[in-house]
């Protein structure tokens, strides 16, 4: 079961609008088909006295001069079926005496000349009581409990004494078919009425309620997909639901850039804690493979001198050295004392680069350069740009295109290299800069984590814009501008 | 049979409001006289000045004995009662016979179609001219009829106490002879019925009791034989209850000093109509067989009957 309160505005607003138009119409319908039903009582109300007047006057000389017929002629053009009006049609006209006989009716049977209507009982007999009460020659209008009928009694006046009565009876029921007709007509009306209204009310109740169906299923994507909740189409209006939209999306906005930063948080603390590893394991090797390397130049100086003995030692020593190196990439050192980064330094570099650019036709442009030297490690400055161009070339298309920005401002160093190779998966970025994460089949997949190593160590930040057509690192160091 | 004081008074104020009002002042002859008056003058400012200049036209006055009320038929008897007498007709109409016969004797008419009884009456002042034949003979007769419901009643006997509808204080088979029959059993015909009432035409006699406004009523049998063929749902209503012996039928009468000429042409036409195809045209359209000349012991039992009354 539904309840009224679970529907959706969808479909709430518009039925709550059904339901003030739908009532509406029956209050108006009804209070008018009330009005009319009164309007034609009183019509006919009026209608009897005016023509119970009419034939009170001209019934005088007849009953004056006890011309029966006439009486009788009068009254039958009184009865004379109007069809154009069936309610204004008395089904009793009747002239009484003085003495409330009959003296005659356009019904003899029922009242039979000279006989007292009051014999009949019932409402005839209220009729003479009522006759008692008031005074004769004033126009009465008698509706006689549990009678079908109600009556008009108009006096015949001559010289101020009351000769008789016209008595018209009116059947109580005789609206029946014609409210009928009218109630048909009135809902015949109200339908067709509501035909036009009922779908313009529903198109308006539904454009009332549609942005606030579709802000809550925008609302629906939070937290999980933040950038279809932005995407709904709401329109931006100033009303209550144009603020609502406008202070959704700022909260969507925070909610993205939250996000974005604890996944950054994540990414970094991750790096932190591959770096203690590897810087913890580097260490534990470091040590014992200083001692192995000692002992092996100690034995190929001092121990015997056979050629087996002496190859053996030279490629232990050659795998010693390689694991050194390895190590100390991993083990990335600032702390060592080194002269300041120089322009010349950056062409250095460019100039070392020359032979892979020109082995996949890449071209260089660079942007930007240095004016002076700035104090930071060149050395470390230098393997820095190395990889990223080296790294830049290997990304960048055949014969495709390097951009290398340098900028520095206000104690800030600003590196960028920019290729227009094959842009990263969104799924690989977080593992952009951890050791060993290459996707390339040359090289050991320490570049970019020497990069992200030094620049940490350097206190500055790494950026990577990856989209489909370019790719680019951004870095950012600070340097002391006082030096 | 008079009417009150009080009823005379009202007929003063309603002198031009219609004839129900006036025939109350018969009773009163300085009333009549007025009434009179009044209609020379009417008929003075109504007649037509192209008529003046030719020879007068001839009036002829037409009472509810037949059926009066059957405009485009009067219209065709006129037209060709003008081409057989080579003159202007003009037929007058009024509410009751009295009127008729006032004007007559009056000379503001020449002839009139006329009940025997008023005939009767002023025999002096009249002039027998033609009688219509029904049925092969110049007689009729004066049918007492009740509601087709009532069942019972075998004679006018049975309806005292009961309201019964005459047609005209004037007419032989409306009045005279119910009245002359109650009479002659005794009774006295003012008294014997609770009410009774007049509606100056047999054919809203036969209304009456059709609808049950009456308990009964006296009719002219010509009108009603006559109303049974063209309205059968009137007469339906009704049940014939008893008829009287043959009376003469109501006849054309002249006044007294209408000119010869004038007398012999109209009673000619009458006389011609059943020879003439439009005349038996209009006769069949009247359910007549012609007229005949007849003769004033046709309505020796009428005089009979309206002398026994007056005593």
């Amino acid at each position: 079961m539904i309840r009224f309160d679970d529907l959706t505005l969808r479909w709430k607003i518009p039925l709550r609008v059904m339901f003030a138009v739908v009532g509406t119409a029956i209050a108006v319908t009804a209070a008018l088909v009330a009005w009319e039903y009164d309007s034609l009582r009183q019509n006919r109300e009026g209608h009897a006295r005016s023509l119970g007047k009419v034939l009170a006057n001209t019934l005088v000389a007849p009953v004056l001069h006890d011309d029966i017929w006439r009486a009788y002629e009068i009254l039958q053009s009184a009865r004379e079926p109007n069809p154009a009006a069936p309610t204004l049609q008395a089904s009793i006209v009747l002239v009484t005496d003085a003495n409330y006989r009959v003296f005659a009716s356009t019904t003899p049977r029922t009242f039979p000349i000279g006989s007292s209507p009051a014999e009949l009982g019932g409402a005839y007999a209220e009729l003479r009581a009522r006759l008692k009460q008031h005074s004769p020659t004033e126009q009465q209008v008698v509706e006689p409990p549990g009678s079908a009928l109600y009556f008009v009694m108009s006096p015949l006046v001559a010289d101020g004494v009351a000769l008789g009565h016209v008595i018209f009876g009116y059947s109580k029921t005789p609206f029946l078919p014609q409210f009928v007709d009218l109630v048909e007509r009135a809902i015949l009306v109200t339908l067709l009425v509501l035909t036009v209204i009922l779908p313009v009310s529903w198109i308006w109740a539904r454009k009332t309620g549609e942005p606030l169906v579709r802000l809550a299923g925008a609302m629906s994507h939070v937290p999980d997909e933040l950038e279809a909740a932005t995407r709904a189409d709401i329109p931006a209006g100033k009303d209550e639901i144009g603020q609502l939209w406008q202070a959704f999306r700022r909260m969507v906005e925070e909610l993205k850039s939250k996000q974005e930063l604890e996944s950054q948080m994540l990414t970094s603390e991750r790096l932190a804690a591959v770096g203690r590893l590897s810087a913890g394991i580097a260490h534990e090797i470091n040590n014992p493979l200083g001692g192995m390397l000692t002992a092996i130049k100690t034995l190929q100086r001092h121990g015997p001198s056979d050629e087996l003995t002496v190859q053996t030692m030279a490629s232990l020593e050659r795998g010693l050295q390689q694991i050194r190196n390895t190590v100390a990439a991993l083990l990335v050192e600032t702390k060592t004392k080194d002269r300041p980064f120089e322009p010349a330094d950056v062409e250095d570099v460019l100039i070392l680069v020359e032979a892979k650019l020109a082995e996949r036709a890449v071209n260089v442009v660079t942007e930007g350069q240095l004016v002076h030297s700035l104090p930071l490690p060149a050395t470390l400055m230098r393997q820095i740009l190395l990889n990223l161009l080296l790294n830049a070339i290997e990304a960048a298309n055949q014969a495709g295109m390097i951009k290398l920005g340098i900028m520095a401002d206000k104690g800030l160093l600003r590196l960028s290299v920019c290729n227009d190779g094959e842009h990263i998966p969104e799924d690989q970025m977080a593992y952009l800069f951890e050791p060993f994460a290459t996707r390339r089949a040359k090289g050991h997949g320490l570049g970019l984590w020497v990069v992200y190593q030094i620049v940490r160590q350097l206190n500055g930040g790494l950026t990577v814009f990856s989209e489909p057509g370019y790719t680019t690192l951004h870095i950012e160091i600070p340097y002391d501008e006082t030096q | 049979m008079c009417y009150a004081d009080v009823t005379i008074e009202k007929a003063e104020n309603g002198i031009c409001h219609g004839s129900a009002y006036r025939i109350a002042m018969t009773c009163n002859p300085n009333r009549v006289r007025r009434s009179l008056l009044l209609s020379m003058i009417g008929w003075a400012a109504l007649a037509p000045a192209s008529l003046c200049a030719e020879a007068p036209p001839l009036r002829i006055g037409l009472t509810p004995v037949f059926l009066d009320d059957q405009v485009s038929f009067l219209v065709q008897w006129r037209v060709w009662l003008e081409k057989r007498l080579g003159r202007n007709v003009q037929f007058v109409q009024r509410g009751s016979y009295r009127e008729i016969v006032d004007l007559l004797r009056g000379e503001r008419l020449d002839f009139a179609w006329l009940c025997g009884y008023p005939f009767v009456r002023f025999r002096r002042d009249l002039k027998l001219v033609a009688v219509p034949s029904w049925r092969g003979q110049p007689l009729y007769q004066s049918y007492l009829i009740v509601p087709a419901d009532d069942r019972t009643t075998r004679s006018i006997l049975e309806l005292r106490g009961k309201v019964f509808a005459f047609s005209d204080p004037d007419s032989n088979s409306g009045y005279l002879y119910p009245n002359y029959l109650l009479h002659r059993q005794g009774e006295n015909p003012v008294l014997f019925f609770s009410r009774s009432f007049f509606t100056w035409a047999h054919r809203k006699v036969v209304e009456a009791v059709g609808v049950g406004l009456a308990d009964g009523g006296s009719v002219d049998g010509y009108v009603w034989e006559t109303l049974a063929q063209t309205y059968p749902d009137l007469t339906r209503a009704t049940r014939v209850v008893s008829r009287s012996g043959d009376l003469g039928f109501p006849p054309f009468v002249a006044r007294r000093n209408v000119p010869q000429s004038d007398f012999r042409a109209f009673r000619a036409a009458l006389l011609d109509m059943s020879s003439d195809p439009a005349g038996r045209e209009l006769l069949a359209y009247l359910r007549l067989d012609g007229m005949v000349q007849g003769d004033e012991a046709l309505f020796e039992e009428i005089a009979r009957m309206a002398k026994t009354l007056a005593k």
